[in-house]
């Protein structure tokens, strides 16, 4: 069921959760709304399943208007956090629970509802735990078994609200994965609410990047990543370098380091690339000047604090241990600095971005990296 | 479809043969005191609550059956004796099921919903912990008696409150309020809502969410805040005392008969019937202890999230 939210807007006590959100959501698809904490996402989520009244806007669920129905009417599948089971109900009773408060000629017979309950514990792959109580029940079980409890009444739209949030890491992957494949097989428009980008990147088709009660991007798990339309997506996806340079005709202008740019912008700009995005050239070439201060392992990665000479920015290097230039990275040693791939941005406190940023393209992973003291 | 790695149901990893299967011994002894130290406090402990909770007790006891079995029994078979004892299991008939309606209303209310004015609603309902019963009843005077507000028009239409039924049913009301409401609003503060928006989200209406969902997650703190109303209930004096009336045979609850067979000096009757009360506080505190030991495994199942 396709999904359409028009300027939905939602305001607690003075803070304002959505300040407008504008969303279209196709039909079985799943969609990850990703953003920090009290960035609007979970409100958002809770506006759809009506569980919190919107005070502006409208929310449609194909052609029909589900801006002002119950949460009962809606007929949404909802997962909590924290499972929300009924403790005091076995696992087969918890997933019959839909359908066993249903009136009139709906209500399947008891039956009908056990004999749903053993497909649905089949499709989550617990089967022959339906005489448990939620408490024998691991983490990740407790939140298949919401998960099939949610699919009982045939739902509209399945919402889930920090699905894995109260998972420890390794179980955590595997429900991910699990997820994935579930939605896959039955193809009910999905929409999930995460802080955890590697969790977004990895499970949905397209990501909505929220903040401050605001979509800040809405694409694919790859133009998110690789063309960050603002610099809080930048940011928020993976840590970056920012300095300051200036763009003129054409040109991107660093300290001495001249680059073709087709950027809209003019004037001071901010540069915003990743920390692999910075690479190490030969003394030779044009590039940045900067001394490496301190260099760590971390998994297969070496990474490298560094400053650069013009201004005295820090900035973040990142390599593969098998890359021969870490053999260059070593604290006090001397290195020339080319941004590969990059982004620009208005100078912090500039005029607010008008156009989209030029952003040439990008690769893999990511780091927290300090931010840049320009 | 891979199947996703379960670690719960394997068996835990055997112990390592340096833990053995030997006895405990308490090898801890840096942090526990000397004996003696230890037996003086345990043993002062044990004094003290014999001296002020089993001696009172086990002296109703043994005063009421001091004059014989006979004394004894014929105290409780007297009929202003057994109208007490009906009046007292009335008054708890109608104050505890409706102190639990509202009880369980005003948890409701405050555990699951925000709205302006909570605050002061939570410090209402501690309100008859905080005022002495005289002056409650002595409020329930002022409205319903001869000379109060709504006397002359409660006098027109002949309806007795004060000195009757109704004022002690009131009386009772007011004074163990607090007990089911303060039970259930920490449970229930503590249960959050997830559950109940669960259920509605599954298609279930207000009142099954309350059936089905709400009410078997507190049952335990619920009971127990019935046994505690109840106990009050039974033994309520202050209150009670001020719109009873003390009229023998008709508006005399077990503490007030008590108090006069004991101002008659009729000791063995008094504590007859006080042995009488006093049983009824020792199977409620059983109850209570039973349930309490129930309760915290419901909790900590709840807990294990």
């Amino acid at each position: 069921m396709e999904i359409s939210i028009r300027n939905v807007r939602k305001t607690f006590a003075a803070f304002p959760a959505l300040a407008g959100v504008d969303l279209d959501i196709a039909s079985g698809e799943l969609i990850a709304l990703l953003g920090p904490s009290g960035s609007g996402k979970t409100t958002l989520l809770r506006a759809l399943a009506g569980l919190e009244p919107i005070d502006a806007g409208q929310i449609k669920f194909g052609a029909n208007d589900a801006t002002h129905l119950s949460v009962q009417e809606r007929r949404v599948g909802f997962v909590f956090q924290h499972y929300a089971l009924f403790k005091h109900m076995t696992v087969e009773d918890n997933i019959g629970f839909g359908l066993s408060v249903r009136k009139g000629p709906d209500k399947p017979d008891k039956a009908a509802i056990r004999q749903r309950a053993q497909e649905l514990l089949e499709l989550v792959q617990l089967s022959g735990l339906g005489k448990r109580y939620p408490a024998q029940l691991s983490g990740g079980q407790k939140q298949r078994v919401a998960l099939a409890r949610a699919l009982a009444i045939e739902p509209r739209v399945l919402l889930l609200d920090e699905p894995f949030g109260a998972l420890d890491a390794k179980v955590r992957k595997d429900l991910r994965r699990w997820l994935r494949e579930l939605h896959d097989k039955t193809g009910v428009t999905t929409v999930f609410v995460t802080h955890d980008q590697e969790e977004a990147l990895e499970l949905a088709d397209r990501v909505v990047v929220m903040n401050r009660g605001r979509i800040e991007q809405v694409g694919t798990t790859a133009e998110v990543y690789e063309q960050p339309a603002t610099p809080f997506v930048f940011d928020f996806l993976g840590s970056v370098n920012r300095f300051r340079g200036e763009v003129q005709g054409g040109k991107l202008k660093i300290n001495g380091l001249s680059l073709n740019t087709d950027s809209p912008l003019s004037g001071a700009v901010e540069i915003y690339v990743r920390p692999h995005d910075l690479r190490i050239v030969e003394d030779s070439s044009p590039g940045l000047d900067a001394r490496v201060l301190s260099v760590q392992r971390t998994g297969p990665f070496v990474r490298a604090g560094a400053k650069l000479a013009h201004d005295g920015t820090r900035v973040d290097i990142e390599l593969s241990h098998l890359d021969p230039l870490t053999a260059a990275l070593v604290p006090g040693a001397q290195l020339r600095l080319l941004p590969a791939i990059y982004g620009l941005f208005p100078p912090e406190g500039g005029a607010p971005l008008k156009t989209l940023p030029d952003v040439v393209a990008n690769a893999v992973p990511e780091q927290r990296g300090d931010r840049a003291r320009a | 479809m891979s199947q996703p790695r379960d670690h719960s149901l394997q068996d835990p990893p055997a112990l390592p043969p340096e833990f053995g299967t030997g006895p405990l011994v308490r090898k801890n002894s840096a942090i526990t005191e000397p004996a003696w130290v230890r037996w003086l406090l345990i043993g002062s402990a044990l004094g003290f609550l014999s001296l002020f909770l089993l001696l009172p007790l086990a002296s109703v006891f043994t005063e009421a059956l001091r004059d014989g079995w006979g004394t004894y029994v014929s105290a409780l078979r007297e009929p202003d004796a057994y109208s007490a004892v009906k009046l007292t299991l009335l008054a708890a008939a109608i104050a505890v099921p409706l102190n639990l309606v509202f009880g369980v209303a005003a948890a409701w209310c405050i555990a699951k919903f925000e709205f302006r004015g909570k605050q002061l609603l939570i410090s209402l309902i501690d309100l008859p912990f905080s005022v002495s019963p005289v002056v409650a009843g002595l409020v329930y005077v002022l409205i319903f008696g001869a000379h109060g507000w709504a006397g002359g028009w409660l006098a027109e239409h002949d309806i007795k409150i004060i000195f009757a039924v109704p004022g002690i049913a009131l009386a009772t009301i007011f004074v163990t309020f607090p007990f089911i409401a303060r039970e259930l609003i920490p449970l229930m503060q503590e249960q959050g809502t997830d559950d109940e928006q669960a259920a509605l989200t599954l298609g279930a209406g207000g009142f099954r969410t309350f059936w089905r969902v709400t009410l078997p997650n507190i049952k335990w703190g619920l009971l127990y805040g019935v046994l505690l109303c109840n106990a009050r209930a039974f033994g309520e004096f202050g209150a009670v005392s001020v719109v009873s009336g003390h009229i023998r045979g008709q508006t005399n609850t077990l503490p007030l008969h008590i108090e006069i067979l004991y101002n008659e000096y009729a000791f063995a009757a008094a504590f007859a019937v006080a042995s009488l009360l006093a049983a009824l506080a020792l199977v409620t505190l059983a109850l209570k202890t039973f349930l309490e030991w129930r309760y915290a495994d419901q909790l900590a199942a709840a807990r294990r999230h």
